[in-house]
């Protein structure tokens, strides 16, 4: 006679993806750019509007984007959020901001980090600048920002969010 | 546009909960597609194709379901089809659906979407690093709560306009027993102590994590005129899609929305949603799309859709003019995949004098409502109690 056993409800089967990424073209441009500790953009030549992360075309007029345009590393805080849980995968401890960037120069936003701040007073409009690793650990990966900090510079009024040149905002 | 005229003649849902030890996802399927046919008195043999949708596979790690679920939802010898458009799935689902009839290819038509969130983990699927951009995606609370903040910056909406809808539809909830969440006795003060997950939103303005299936039975006019229960005829079905990004998309207030609903209230001859409709069960995962998707859709000027929320018009409980989310929305329950189609359902519910506790008294015309991705995939229906 067989022993009575508990009935098997699940069990944990996990699948781990791994990818080689093609960059294609503009990202692979972009990215050997940021090696060299300089953000690029791309400027769609019917709208005129700057993207980056290139991809290689613009996604509102449907066109190819080929003219490189180098951008600043100071950007303007489009919008944000305080996030009180941890990334899956991400060693960062809560909480942090997470913030929607328009780097002078471009025309739409990244996400990035924002550290050397004090969370309460981060608001949309607020002028920051990038804080880079130590040269020789940079690589092709946007994480050779740590992070964004405010910088003493006035807020950009909300309508000129994203529109802001390559020379930056004298306020 | 030249399309036969199809109808909902069957409805089928499971009760949303945290988990479902009893099922599998192909048993969770099953019950709410048994579910649909016992409610349009059909059998198996009656449906001439299925129509499945989920979101992406990643949640649960079962790629292509499809494939499993071919039998458990009877489709030997039918045409199967799986749909993917993020979370606005559940809704395209059954318009895919709903499209097999009005093109008079099929008679009648199973439609099916689920999620089983208890055997996944949609926090990290949707968190993956990608390439050309910092690993800094905290779910799908951490890239809406930027755009939340920005509508709330362009409004001028009180801050507390999120935490009534939290409250509203957490209300309604707790008359449909079907809901996920249970809190006849939540308030607002209770919503706004609760912890804040992603600023601006809090846990209790955010939806939970739910497994469940619904199903529908759609038919063409010929059938559904013979159905022994009151059909939903469906006056007009419609989808837009855009980029996620794009230098100047409006995020708050995106184009494909409202062209969107622009598309089905001219079908459904609609021309002031909030005064032709009786009620609408729309796609809120977090409180404040509510007041947002107000003004997308048309049922108040750009700015003002937090004045409807704010006046209790959207509320059943406050007898407003023009309820949103009467079954308690996917505030209550979501189930990913299946939400878009419980609202879809939920609308047919209405017209059909179905609702129970959460009926909407003497609902003709309803609007259902689901959008997805980077809230960038939109799908609507109208449904009416007559064929218009």
């Amino acid at each position: 006679m067989s022993e009575r056993q508990d009935p098997v409800t699940g069990i944990e089967a996990p699948i781990y993806l791994k990818y080689n990424f093609t960059a294609g073209a503009a990202p692979a441009r972009f990215l050997s750019q940021i090696r060299k500790g300089v953000l690029t953009g791309q400027r769609c030549p019917r709208c005129e509007q700057v993207y980056i992360p290139p991809r290689g075309s613009c996604a509102a007029c449907g066109v190819a984007t080929e003219e490189e345009v180098v951008l600043s590393d100071k950007a303007t805080v489009e919008s944000f959020t305080i996030v009180s849980i941890p990334i899956p995968g991400n060693p960062i401890q809560p909480p942090y901001i997470v913030a929607n960037l328009v780097a002078d120069g471009a025309n739409i936003s990244f996400i990035h980090l924002m550290s050397e701040c004090v969370n309460e007073e981060v608001h949309i409009g607020q002028r920051v600048q990038a804080v880079w690793k130590p040269e020789e650990e940079w690589d092709y990966a946007m994480d050779n920002i740590r992070y964004f900090k405010p910088i003493d510079e006035p807020d950009v009024p909300v309508e000129s969010i994203g529109t802001l040149p390559v020379s930056g905002w004298e306020g | 546009m030249m399309a036969n005229l199809a109808a909902v003649v069957g409805i089928g849902q499971t009760k949303y909960t945290t988990k479902r030890h009893d099922v599998s996802i192909a048993g969770l399927v099953r019950e709410a597609a048994v579910n649909a046919l016992e409610d349009a008195q059909l059998s198996w043999d009656d449906i001439d194709a299925v129509i499945i949708g989920k979101a992406p596979d990643m949640f649960e790690g079962v790629v292509m379901p499809e494939i499993y679920l071919a039998d458990a939802l009877g489709c030997n010898g039918k045409p199967m089809l799986r749909v993917h458009t993020a979370g606005s799935v559940g809704g395209s689902t059954a318009l895919v659906a709903a499209s097999h009839v009005q093109s008079g290819s099929f008679r009648r038509v199973l439609t099916v979407a689920y999620e089983k969130q208890s055997e996944s983990n949609a926090m990290w699927a949707l968190s993956t690093p990608q390439p050309f951009s910092t690993h800094l995606n905290a779910g799908a609370g951490g890239y809406f709560a930027p755009i939340i903040r920005e509508y709330m910056r362009r409004s001028g909406a009180p801050y507390d306009a999120g935490i009534k809808v939290a409250v509203k539809d957490r209300l309604h909830g707790a008359r449909n027993p079907l809901a996920h969440l249970q809190k006849p006795d939540i308030t607002m003060k209770e919503v706004e102590e609760s912890f804040m997950l992603w600023d601006p939103i809090r846990f209790l303005e955010a939806c939970p994590s739910s497994d469940g299936a619904c199903a529908m039975v759609i038919a063409d006019e010929g059938l559904a005129e013979q159905a022994p229960r009151p059909p939903a005829w469906i006056r007009g079905v419609a989808m837009r899609s855009e980029p996620t990004m794009y230098a100047g998309r409006d995020e708050v207030n995106p184009q494909a929305g409202r062209d969107c609903a622009g598309d089905v209230y001219r079908q459904a001859g609609i021309s002031d949603p909030r005064r032709d409709l009786d009620c609408a069960e729309v796609y809120v995962p977090f409180s404040w799309y509510e007041p947002m998707w107000l003004e997308n859709l048309g049922f108040a000027p750009e700015g003002e859709g937090w004045k409807l929320t704010m006046d209790g018009a959207t509320s059943l409980d406050e007898g407003g003019d023009i309820p949103w989310n009467p079954s308690g929305g996917v505030l209550c329950s979501n189930p990913i995949g299946a939400s878009g189609m419980i609202r879809f359902a939920e609308a047919a519910r209405q017209v059909r004098g179905d609702a129970g506790d959460h009926q909407v008294e003497g609902a003709r015309l309803a609007l259902g409502h689901a959008y997805g991705g980077g809230a960038q995939f939109f799908a609507m229906w109208v449904v009416g109690a007559d064929k218009g």
